[in-house]
């Protein structure tokens, strides 16, 4: 799972869990993986993406280097900046874990780089 | 889709979806054809604007067959299945897009506003099941539609190629689906033919009103309608079996099936020289 995903999963799919945002990050094994950078790309995403929980969790995986505290306004142009949040939301993954939701603390185990969303009958809204 | 019949009846997704199932995904080149021309379908359909790399999500995502069509148009994409072995076989394959393992009929795991558009190949039959004896199908559409319209982007379209099985349950998923907000309706691909004929659920999410896509070989086979009516008054009469007449009429019949078909030229239903007995 790549931190630009768990920057859009929330966890409010579970009956009375209101926000569910942002999951918390358990790892156990990370990677880094290549992706080619699309500086367009990016800077698309500045408009989606929650950045406090990028930073928090790009930290959580011991991968914020090169990451500020917050965002400035000149992020278009920086290209070192704009290469650190690629790095942070495409090329680092989770390759196993949890995610741990903030409100009812229910895991979601991440297994191979692929989070389990699977819910219980009891936890389906209805 | 086995000729067996119908995989909703074999078994519920993540069971029907085993392993063996999900290496013919990777094995048998004519289901890697059919995905992939379906999923370029859908992207047209989608409409995103060009040369903007997109965030995209694929319901149904198996293997991402259908994600590779994405990637190779520069989108990025994130793909929710329910089958594992699927998954794995996506991870395997080193797809660019990350894979999530859910069920489309708990609702979607997603923040609003998230996607720019959304595809959907050969999935979306699979919420008129009840496999667990909890399931209500009617509730799990209207779970799925409404968390579906929220985790768009204001102006964007979902477009689902599905194969309802009868056209109530076609009636019943855009009914939820216009329940929880979507516009748009079905477009048909090729509606004259049994083979070709392929449908695309094309909702779309608020925005300004936007027109319905038309099918493909549809317009088409209005004018054919009409010209054939003409000549039917004039003649009268069928044309003589293999006749010039009769293999024209046949290869603008397989026309508009979208068959492969040749180019009408002077030598089309002419003789072959060189007979001599």
């Amino acid at each position: 799972m790549k931190l630009i995903t768990h920057n859009m999963l929330t966890s409010n799919i579970i009956k009375g869990v209101t926000k569910g945002f942002p999951l918390i990050i358990a790892p156990t094994k990370v990677e880094v993986k290549e992706v080619d950078f699309n500086p367009d790309f990016v800077n698309k995403m500045l408009t989606k993406i929650d950045y406090p929980a990028l930073y928090q969790a790009a930290n959580s995986v011991g991968h914020g280097e090169g990451l500020p505290e917050q965002l400035g306004d000149d992020v278009k142009d920086n290209t070192d900046l704009l290469k650190a949040l690629h790095n942070a939301m495409l090329q680092v993954e989770v390759i196993e874990g949890d995610l741990v939701c903030p409100e009812s603390g229910r895991k979601f185990p991440i297994a191979n780089g692929i989070p389990n969303m699977l819910l219980l009958e009891n936890e389906v809204e209805t | 889709m086995a000729a067996s019949g119908r995989p909703e009846h074999q078994a519920p997704p993540e069971i029907f979806y085993n392993d063996a199932e999900a290496a013919k995904y990777t094995s048998n080149s004519r289901m890697i054809e059919i995905q992939q021309k379906l999923s370029e379908r859908a992207l047209e359909l989608l409409a995103l604007p060009e040369d903007v790399p997109c965030y995209l999500l694929d319901i149904g995502c198996g293997s991402g067959l259908s994600g590779e069509v994405l990637t190779d148009a520069d989108h990025t994409w994130v793909g929710i299945d329910i089958s594992p072995s699927m998954l794995t076989v996506a991870v395997e394959r080193e797809v660019e897009g990350d894979v999530i393992l859910g069920d489309m009929g708990c609702g979607l795991p997603f923040r609003p506003g998230t996607f720019d558009g959304v595809i959907s190949i050969s999935a979306l039959q699979w919420l008129c099941n009840a496999d667990k004896k909890y399931h209500s199908p009617v509730k799990r559409m209207l779970v799925f539609f409404r968390t579906l319209y929220a985790v768009m982007s204001r102006g964007s379209r979902a477009v689902f190629q599905l194969y309802p099985e009868n056209s109530s349950q076609l009636e019943l998923l855009t009914q939820q689906a216009m329940k929880a907000g979507f516009t748009g309706g079905l477009v048909v691909d090729f509606p004259n033919s049994s083979k070709a004929k392929k449908m695309f659920l094309c909702l779309f999410c608020g925005g300004p009103a936007q027109a319905l896509p038309q099918g493909l070989g549809t317009e088409e086979s209005n004018t054919n309608v009409a010209q054939k009516f003409s000549k039917r008054q004039k003649g009268s009469r069928k044309p003589l079996k293999s006749s010039r007449e009769w293999i024209l009429e046949k290869k603008e019949r397989w026309r508009r099936q979208g068959r492969e078909t040749r180019p009408d030229t002077n030598y089309t239903g002419r003789k072959r020289r060189g007979h001599h007995f």
